[in-house]
């Protein structure tokens, strides 16, 4: 299937969805007005590898900002990571945030605590 | 005395201000804002964290009004831009304040209030329960607005909502909202 690879800009985030190599990348920053444009065709990319993932998938997250509108929307990627994970495949999420921003740190352990995957929270230093 | 626009503008312009704005609240409006205050930031060398804070309050409060507004402003004599609001961003005693101002609905005051009270009489880990059961439960409009942000902005900053809502006439009501970090 045909990877996914975006550029980001001032209010959206790069994305690199690889399915030969099962790594799904997020970075950047993620404030939208409306997010739901943006995150469908992620969502549906996902929903569409689900049905033959790799063994294991690698998923890293690295936002330095993101609004309220993009956090439902990457709660609905990580849903259908999970998915993954519970038909048997290796899924980890490496959540990454920067060494003061504890706001990001809770953000990710959110997540954590309504997914059922493994997640890594990952500082980075300056 | 009803309440006047200009007036509610003029004062709240004075003293330390970062940026004060009045007029339709459009995403190049948002755009353009969060790209001059990053800009400021950058010259006074605010704390990586300060900044993180203000930015976040300044994307979810823009877009709160952003979502919420009202399109245009019947029986308001005034000339109004299509989409008014207001934003101010002020540094008092070494701390940043964020107000935003915006025409309501009279029908929509009760929510809104019962809403800001709810999340003032929240802790730490309660506006977390908040949070999360929202984001797991919700859907987002179409609009794209998913019920958060207020709650987001009372967690990431730590401080009660302080807000008041002027009457302007049978229509309508001026809500100001007012956020320290």
């Amino acid at each position: 299937m045909e990877p996914i690879l975006i550029e980001g800009t001032p209010k959206t985030p790069s994305v690199k969805f690889d399915s030969e190599k099962g790594v799904i990348e997020i970075k950047g920053r993620s404030i939208p007005e409306n997010s739901i444009e943006f995150y469908k065709p992620l969502v549906d990319w996902l929903e569409y590898y689900a049905k033959n993932p790799l063994k294991k998938t690698l998923v890293n997250v690295q936002l330095e900002y993101f609004n309220t509108s993009s956090s439902k929307c990457i709660l609905d990627v990580f849903k259908k990571l999970e998915a993954i994970h519970k038909a048997n495949h290796d899924v980890i999420i490496n959540w990454y945030y920067e060494e003061d921003d504890e706001d990001m740190l809770e953000a990710g352990e959110d997540y954590e605590s309504i997914i059922r995957v493994p997640f890594k929270m990952i500082e980075i230093g300056d | 005395m009803s309440f006047n626009i200009r007036e509610y503008f003029d004062k709240l312009s004075k003293g330390d201000v970062v940026l004060a704005y009045k007029g339709s609240i459009t995403s190049d409006l948002i755009n353009d804002v969060l790209e001059a205050v990053e800009k400021k930031l950058d010259e006074v060398n605010e704390e990586g964290k300060t900044r993180k804070k203000l930015y976040n309050v300044l994307v979810e409060s823009l877009q709160n009004l952003y979502h919420h507004i009202e399109e245009t402003h019947e029986g308001i004599e005034e000339e109004l831009d299509p989409k008014f609001g207001v934003l101010v961003i002020a540094r008092e005693d070494g701390e940043y304040k964020v107000i935003t101002g915006n025409f309501v609905n009279s029908s929509k005051i009760k929510f809104l209030k019962e809403k800001i009270d709810k999340i003032n009489s929240l802790n730490k880990d309660e506006l977390k329960d908040m949070y999360k059961f929202i984001l797991n439960h919700q859907k987002l409009s179409a609009k794209g607005g998913g019920g958060l942000g207020l709650v987001d902005i009372a967690r990431k900053t730590g401080t009660k909502l302080v807000y008041s809502f002027y009457n302007y006439n049978d229509n309508y009501y001026f809500f100001n909202l007012e956020i320290k970090i």
